[in-house]
C-alpha cells in the first residue's frame, strides 16, 4: 500500500491556510452589499485581505484551525487501520510545521496533547468502503470552535417558538439560531441543517452537509426552496458580519433529511464560520489531485 | 482612525466611543480561559492556594496589565522547538465564555482594554463605566492579518496550559480592532441583538 503521510500533510496545509474559491465568491458578493465606510464593510474587507494573505505566506487563515474531520472514500483492498496511521503522522508533522494549532485537549484532566492527537478520536476519521474501480478519495474539514459552540440541537415540539413537528417549525428553530447566535460563530457564517435521525446521526448529518461546494443547492426541490428562504430570512435580521449589523449574515443554507423515530423530531443546526475551510485529494494509481 | 499607545490612560478611554476604529501600539498580553480562571481562584476570590510559579508569573505580569490590554486570542505560534517564538496566526477567541470573570480581572488589573469577538454581556458592560475599560472588537478568523501586527513575542508564561491558553507578551504596531463597548454604557452588541430580536418575533409569528 502507498505511504500518502506526505500528500496528507499537503492536504492539510491547503485546508489550513487556502479557502476555497467558492467560499472566498459568496464573501466578495457579500462585501459588494454592505455600505462602504461601515464597520461590515471593514471586516469583510480585512476578511478577504486576510485570505489572500495566507494563501500567499502558508500561514493559517484562523488560529483555531479547529476540530480536524476526515472522510475517507476507499476502495476495496486498502487497509483503514493504515489510512488512520498516516493520518495521524500527518496531522503530527502539520502541526509541528505550525499549519495547524495544538488543538487536543484532555477534557478530564485538562492537558493539551501538543500534537493534535487525542485519543483514538481527535482527529474525527469517518471511513466509507467503494467500489474497487474507484479512486481513494479523503476529505478533510477543519470547524473552529467559535462556531461548533453557536451549533444547536433543538426537539421538536418547541412551545416557546410555536414550532410543530413540520417544516414551518423547522424553520422557526434554524432562525432562532441564527439569532442566538449573533456574531460568536465568526458571521458571515453558513447554516447546516439536518431534520430527523437521532441526536447523534443529526448533528453528524448537520456538519456533512458541510462537504458539499456552495453552489450545489439540495436534490430536493422543498429543501431547496427551505434553504433559500432561510438564507433571504436571516439575513433580514441585520446581525451582519462579525455582529456589527449588516446585510451579510448567512452565506447559505445546506438542509438533508433523515428518517426519524415516530417519538422523535430533531432539527440540528450547525454553524460554519466564513472560514469555512475544506479541501479533497483524490488518489488514482500514482496520480494525487487536489480540489 | 484613532492611534492608541499602550499603556493607555483612564482619561483617553473615556475618550473613547462605540463605533471607533483604532490601531494599538505597544505590548499586551494574551489570556483566555485558562488563565481567566486562574487568576480568579488564585488571586482574585482566593479559592485555591498558589503553587508552584504562581505567584513568580503574578508579580511579572501585573505591570504588564497596569493601565494593559487583554488579548482573548490562542495564537498558532512557530519556533516552538528552538524557543524561537513567533506569532503566524493570531485572531481573537470568542469572548462571552469570559463573562463570569472579565470586569473583576479588569478591576484587580488596573487594566484599559480588552480585545476580542463577538462582545460581552452586562456585568463587563457595567464594568467598562466603573473602571474604566473598553471593549475592543478584532476580525474574528482573520488571523494572519493580524499576525502581521505583532512585531516580536517577549515572554510566554504558563505554557504548560497548552500553546492556546498561555499568556504571550507581545509587542505590537497598529493592531487594528473597533470599539463595540465604551466606557458610557454603550454597547454594538446589545443594540444588535435586540434589533435583530425584534425581526425575528416578526418572522416566527404565524
Amino acid at each position: 500500500m502507498q505511504d500518502l503521510t506526505k500528500a496528507m500533510i499537503e492536504l492539510i496545509r491547503r485546508t489550513s491556510t487556502d479557502l476555497p474559491g467558492d467560499v472566498v465568491k459568496r464573501l466578495q458578493a457579500a462585501l459588494d452589499k454592505e455600505e462602504p465606510g461601515s464597520a461590515a464593510h471593514g471586516a469583510l474587507e480585512t476578511i478577504l485581505k486576510n485570505i489572500e494573505l495566507a494563501r500567499e505566506n502558508s500561514t493559517p487563515i484562523c488560529q483555531d484551525t479547529g476540530t480536524p474531520i476526515f472522510y475517507v472514500h476507499y476502495p476495496e483492498g486498502w487497509s483503514t487501520r493504515r489510512l488512520k496511521q498516516q493520518i495521524r503522522d500527518a496531522m503530527e508533522e502539520a502541526t509541528r510545521l505550525a499549519y495547524m494549532r495544538p488543538n487536543a485537549v484532555d477534557a478530564v484532566y485538562d492537558r493539551n496533547s501538543g500534537n493534535n492527537l487525542g485519543g483514538d478520536d481527535f482527529p474525527y476519521i469517518h471511513f466509507e468502503e467503494v467500489d474497487a474501480d474507484q479512486p481513494l478519495t479523503i476529505e478533510l474539514m477543519l470547524k473552529g470552535g467559535g462556531c461548533e459552540n453557536v451549533g444547536a440541537q433543538y426537539s421538536l415540539p418547541n412551545n416557546e417558538l410555536g414550532a410543530g413537528r413540520d417544516l414551518k417549525g423547522v424553520r422557526k428553530v434554524a432562525l432562532d439560531a441564527v439569532h442566538k447566535a449573533q456574531g460568536n460563530g465568526c458571521a458571515p457564517g453558513v447554516l447546516g441543517i439536518a431534520i430527523g435521525g437521532d441526536r447523534g446521526s443529526s448533528y453528524y448529518a448537520s456538519k456533512e452537509v458541510f462537504f458539499q461546494k456552495m453552489d450545489a443547492d439540495s436534490q430536493d426541490p422543498t429543501l431547496a426552496r427551505l434553504e433559500q428562504q432561510l438564507t433571504d430570512e436571516a439575513n433580514q435580521m441585520g446581525i451582519g458580519p462579525m455582529g456589527f449589523g449588516g446585510k451579510s449574515t448567512v452565506l447559505g443554507t445546506k438542509i438533508t433529511g433523515l428518517h426519524r423515530l415516530p417519538a422523535s423530531y430533531f432539527v440540528s443546526v450547525s454553524y460554519m464560520c466564513w472560514a469555512y475551510r475544506r479541501r479533497k485529494m483524490t488518489v488514482s494509481g500514482d496520480e494525487i489531485a487536489y480540489d | 482612525m484613532r492611534e492608541i499607545t499602550i499603556p493607555i490612560s483612564a482619561e483617553t478611554i473615556r475618550d473613547l466611543h462605540v463605533g471607533e476604529a483604532v490601531r494599538l501600539t505597544g505590548v499586551m498580553m494574551t489570556g483566555r480561559d485558562t488563565v481567566h480562571k486562574w487568576m480568579i481562584e488564585t488571586f482574585i476570590r482566593k479559592t485555591r492556594q498558589p503553587e508552584g510559579d504562581d505567584l513568580k508569573v503574578y508579580e511579572a505580569i501585573r505591570p504588564i496589565l497596569q493601565d494593559g490590554i487583554i488579548y482573548h486570542c490562542g495564537p498558532v505560534v512557530a519556533g516552538l522547538e528552538n524557543k524561537a517564538y513567533r506569532f503566524t496566526a493570531a485572531g481573537p477567541t470568542t469572548s462571552i465564555r469570559e463573562e463570569p470573570y472579565q470586569a473583576e480581572v479588569m478591576s484587580h488589573f488596573n487594566s484599559r482594554g480588552v480585545i476580542g469577538k463577538g462582545g460581552m454581556g452586562p456585568k463587563t458592560l457595567a464594568g467598562c463605566r466603573e473602571a474604566p475599560f473598553v471593549y475592543l472588537h478584532a476580525i474574528g478568523g482573520a488571523a494572519s492579518y493580524i499576525a502581521q501586527s505583532v512585531k516580536r513575542v517577549l515572554e510566554v508564561y504558563k505554557l504548560d496550559f497548552g500553546v492556546p491558553e498561555a499568556m504571550w507578551v507581545i509587542e505590537v504596531k497598529d493592531f487594528p480592532a473597533v470599539v463595540t463597548m465604551d466606557a458610557h454604557g454603550q454597547s454594538l452588541h446589545a443594540v444588535v441583538s435586540e434589533q435583530s430580536k425584534k425581526v425575528l418575533e416578526k418572522l416566527i409569528q404565524d
